[in-house]
């Protein structure tokens, strides 16, 4: 068996925080990019388009219906070998991080989409019937009300983000997983994964507790 | 001046279908400045859906809206400009929960009339005071019972200074205690001279305010006429149908 958990912890702790911020930080470009994208995806789903439409929903069924790991390994080797420019501008840690987005963008895009549907449809007729502008009923009637559901959903995408990320070791990124091959090269094998599991667990946990505080505050303001 | 100068709005052969439901079979009609019209009928009769075609709320599948001489479009880029000018209430209110009540009256004026915004709130407190609600101008929406709420709704598109009215069964999702208190501000507006034209169950007050009744029934104008003809002297088989059921 060899050492115990908590002598693992002592003696490597520096390495599994350097993993955890990793993770954290991966999580945290993912999501922020992925809602900056995803936003846009939302805007086009929104509009009048057909065109637009079907290819968004070709984009978020393909994204949503594929393993994230399938999409990295094709950001990996696929793209750089398609676009040798690739390899000029970005580094490889790039290109994972660039399929983190892409997944994230496909799944804000839908939690943007659910937001703004579960804004009753009376409020966008008072608006227009008022004469307010489509952008200024977008910007001032629905997005202050669809935001109440699209933040606790952002949040939790964030979570759902930060064990994704584990993948993201696959490819040699300082991420919390990948302390676990970093300690396999000291002939630890168990000790990390339990290790690993409990921050991971402990990331969750206190973030979803942060998540239903955030909700309560939202429902008090109702 | 002519009678065609004083036309407000008007129909032409309006038509509506949701897919192969025909909602409106061609309607015309012309609501003159300063009239007073309720429309009655029976449930899914398509008066809401016309009362909704009147601002394009609806887009008519044929036929034309024309207000002020213009015929309504939703392509047109002045269609928000006309929306200013017809003023809509609803029978779900439709107010603005995260905006305070004064801020639900002045949003508009202030986004789109470009209204200084001091300006706009000292009219919202005189419409607030109209309506008797000039002590809850800083109070939420969640804080106003449905009359309440009703009442500032109406407020909101006065501020506006529309040039019409138009109000879907604004007193059905209410509470009857408070029917009253809504209808009386809906009589005081008809009775200052805004053009009204208002979808009603509510017999009594359609009769004593009206200047015209429509009787929309499976998608058409079935009958009309004073309130008097239409309540006293119905022609129409269905009319008289429709009026023994509910008076
Ligand atoms: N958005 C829609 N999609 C499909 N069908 C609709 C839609 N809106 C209305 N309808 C249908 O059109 C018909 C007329 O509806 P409308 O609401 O105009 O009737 P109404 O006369 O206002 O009835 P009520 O007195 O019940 O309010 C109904 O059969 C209704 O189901
Ligand atoms: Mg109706």
């Amino acid at each position: 068996m060899g050492k115990g958990l908590i002598e693992v912890f002592l003696e490597y702790w520096p390495i599994f925080l350097k993993g955890a911020a990793g993770t954290l930080q991966y999580a945290f470009i993912a999501v922020f990019f992925g809602t900056i994208l995803g936003s846009l995806v939302a805007i086009g789903r929104l509009s009048k388009s057909r065109v637009l439409h079907a290819i968004i929903k070709v984009y978020v069924t393909v994204i949503r219906g594929t393993p994230l790991l399938v999409q990295m390994y094709i950001a990996y080797y696929f793209l750089p070998m398609a676009f040798p420019v690739m390899n000029d501008i970005f580094s490889k840690e790039f290109t994972v991080v660039l399929a983190l987005i892409i997944n994230s963008s496909a799944y804000v895009s839908e939690i943007i989409r659910s937001g703004i549907n579960s804004v009753d449809k009376g409020q966008t007729e008072a608006a227009r019937s008022l004469g307010l502008t489509a952008s200024h009923t977008m910007t001032k009637i629905i997005m202050p009300q669809a935001i109440k559901n699209i933040l606790p959903a952002l949040a939790n995408e964030y979570i759902a983000m930060i064990k994704e990320t584990s993948l993201a070791g696959t490819f040699m990124m300082y991420e919390l997983m990948y302390t676990r091959t970093l300690l396999a090269n000291k002939y630890l094998f168990w000790q990390p994964l339990f290790i690993i599991a409990g921050i991971y667990l402990i990331m969750t946990v206190v973030l979803s507790w942060l998540i239903r505080m955030m909700e309560r505050r939202f429902a008090v303001s109702d | 001046m002519t009678e065609t100068n004083n036309v407000l709005i008007e129909t032409v052969d309006l038509r509506k279908d949701f897919g192969d439901l025909k909602v409106l079979k061609g309607i015309n009609e012309k609501i003159i400045k300063g009239e007073v019209v309720s429309i009655i009928g029976p449930s899914g009769g398509g008066k809401s859906t016309f009362l909704r075609c009147l601002n394009l709320l609806e887009e008519p599948t044929g036929g034309q809206v024309i207000f002020e001489g213009n015929v309504l479009d939703s392509k047109s880029t002045n269609l928000d400009l006309h929306r200013q000018k017809i003023g809509m209430v609803f029978q779900q209110f439709n107010v603005f929960p995260h905006l305070s009540v004064m801020d639900n009256i002045t949003l508009a004026p202030v986004l789109e009339k470009k209204i200084p915004k001091d300006q706009a709130e000292k009219e919202a407190m005189e419409l607030l005071r109209t309506v008797g609600l000039d002590d809850k101008a800083n109070e939420y929406p969640r804080k106003l019972s449905g009359g309440q709420k009703q009442r500032l709704a109406i407020v909101r598109a006065m501020a506006m200074h529309p040039d019409v009215m138009l109000f879907d069964e604004p007193t059905s999702a209410l509470d009857p205690e408070m029917v009253k208190d809504v209808l009386d501000v809906i009589k005081k507006l008809a009775e200052s001279g805004m053009t009204c034209v208002i979808v009603t169950h509510e017999m009594g007050f359609a009769r004593e305010i009206s200047d015209r009744v429509l009787f929309i029934d499976d998608g058409i104008i079935a009958e009309e006429g004073t309130p008097e003809e239409l309540f006293e002297h119905p022609q129409n088989p269905r009319t008289k149908e429709f009026l023994s059921k509910v008076l």
